[in-house]
């Protein structure tokens, strides 16, 4: 199975199993991930599932549309032009795993 | 600092909701060190509703449901949680609770985090299989379940759960017709123009609307008495059914509270003050439950959201954690999503506002700025996610705003909103 990593601003990392259908944002939310809130349920309508995607897992995520740049632009922590992501918009899909790094703040 | 001396020495929360799950939380954050205990009626593991009328229905029965937290979250945080057990007493002279359980908890704070019910029609044959109501997990399980062998799909009600639920029905190819005895879908939610907008996407995509118009009654079939076949409304006509969901609004879940002699309010919630107190020092009510003041409606309310449930628990997180937040202040903000619509509500709407509108609706992007004496108030917008987080930077600084500036594209909402002073 895929596998998600959470780097935590601590730098505290935490690896988890994850299907490659399975958002960062929900296997984060069903795993207690700290930091990772998704208070919307998955419906790209509260950004408190921003993540900062390590550059080594950039590619081949799906493109960021409309709505995700949209409530990108006003997360709590800064956007990264490169980086940042909201955590119910991207799964592993075929690739073996994934790292983000959780924000400072999400609410 | 907290005042860590003055915090109760046992917090019993009453239900796992978006708003006992969260008040926990927040306690165990804010360095709570004292007994927790949680008491949900339900035996399922706290999961999140929204998704329950949308994506849970085009998903299926085997949709999985998003936990409100990890499986292992109230063992680590230190929580009682005792799932399946409900509250069924209060003995406020003692400062003690009977459990379905059949015991007594001790309590120094109680949370009612109670929630609502889904109010019935009160109408013959809602009772037939068939016929589903939206709330629980299991609600939506036997709804989502029957959508698999359902062909026309009958929704009582043009409330967001409603219009959520048509959506997600019509996305699975059914047939589907919306009653409501309103003339317009949304009437208490939302402003004339959004309403329109909904009703005509909807409409697009196949779902019909029988407004003004009420259900006299549900009526079993010809072979089986037993099962939803056909909605009768109360103009005398007939609509075929084999599924019927009803939602047609909730009711404050404050009969425990009601019992104990704790002060009800007309609306039917729990009568709370800025602290999120119930007439009974000892004794919290938020969320869904808790009638408050609102300093945004300038008035006492209930509002049914993720967001007033978890603004809820951390404010009543923070009294008892001794941090005098201050009365209660947070900006209500709200979501729904119905097929490719995504609507986004910032503040509350009242009677006799003045709208302008920012965009064209014929676009599918647009916002409605609504303004009382001047004053915005609200802001609806459909998928313009920028618009939304905007008008809520404005709405909880007290910003102002001119309906021209709201109304010309060319005026930068999100620099101004941006540059507006964050409350404190």
């Amino acid at each position: 199975m895929p596998t998600i990593t959470y780097i935590q601003p601590d730098g505290a990392e935490l690896t988890l199993d994850a299907s490659p259908e399975t958002s960062v944002m929900r296997a984060a939310v069903n795993a207690g991930v700290p930091g990772i809130v998704g208070e919307c349920g998955g419906q790209a309508m509260c950004a408190t599932c921003h993540v900062y995607v390590s550059p080594n897992s950039l590619e081949g995520l799906p493109e960021i549309n409309d709505e995700e740049d949209e409530m990108l632009e006003c997360t709590s922590a800064p956007r990264d032009p490169e980086r940042s992501r909201l955590g119910c918009q991207i799964s592993c899909g075929p690739r073996a795993s994934l790292v983000v790094e959780v924000p400072a703040g999400q609410v | 600092m907290t005042g860590q001396d003055k915090a109760p020495g046992h917090v019993v929360v009453v239900g796992a909701g978006q708003a006992g799950v969260q008040l926990v939380d927040s306690l165990r954050a804010g360095g709570y060190r004292g007994r927790l205990t949680l008491l949900s009626r339900e035996s399922e593991r706290p999961y999140q509703r929204p998704p329950l009328s949308k994506d849970f229905v085009v998903g299926g029965r085997d949709a999985e449901p998003l936990r409100l937290r990890g499986e292992s979250f109230f063992e680590d945080v230190g929580v009682g949680a005792r799932w399946g057990v409900s509250a069924v007493a209060i003995d406020r002279s003692g400062q003690r609770v009977r459990t379905s359980a059949g015991d007594w908890m001790t309590y120094d704070a109680l949370v009612l985090a109670t929630g609502a019910d889904s109010r019935g029609l009160g109408i013959p044959g809602e009772h037939l299989a068939g016929v589903h109501r939206l709330r629980t997990l299991d609600d939506a399980r036997d709804a989502s379940g029957g959508l698999e062998s359902a062909r026309q799909v009958v929704v009582v009600g043009a409330g967001f759960i409603g219009l959520e639920f048509a959506a997600g029905a019509r996305a699975r190819g059914l047939d589907v017709t919306v009653v409501s005895p309103t003339a317009r879908p949304l009437r208490r939610s939302v402003t004339p123009a959004v309403s329109a907008y909904l009703t005509e996407r909807q409409e697009l995509d196949g779902v019909r609307f029988e407004l003004s118009e009420g259900v006299a009654a549900l009526s079993g079939g010809d072979d089986d008495a037993g099962r939803v076949a056909a909605v009768v409304l109360t103009s005398g006509r007939t609509l075929p059914a084999d599924l019927v969901v009803v939602g047609v609004g909730v009711t404050p879940a404050s009969a425990l509270a009601a019992e104990a002699g704790v002060a009800i309010e007309g609306d039917g919630g729990i009568a709370v003050d800025g602290s999120l107190r119930t007439s009974d020092s000892a004794i919290f009510a938020i969320g869904d439950c808790a009638s408050f003041p609102s300093l945004h409606a300038g008035r006492r309310m209930r509002l049914e959201s993720v967001q007033n449930a978890t603004d809820h628990a951390r404010h009543a997180a923070a009294v008892l954690l001794g941090q005098d937040p201050g009365p209660y202040a947070e900006l209500p903000w709200f979501w729904s999503h119905q097929g490719k619509v995504k609507l986004q509500i910032a503040g509350l709407s009242r009677p006799g506002v003045s709208t302008v509108l920012r965009g064209d609706p014929a676009s599918g992007k647009f916002s409605v700025f609504a303004f009382d004496d001047g004053e915005l108030v609200s802001v609806e917008s459909v998928n313009s996610p920028a618009d939304h987080l905007a008008a809520r930077r404005l709405l909880a600084a007290g910003a102002a705003l001119s309906p021209d500036e709201a109304a010309d594209l060319a005026f930068d909402l999100k620099a101004y909103s941006r540059a507006a002073p964050v409350p404190a």
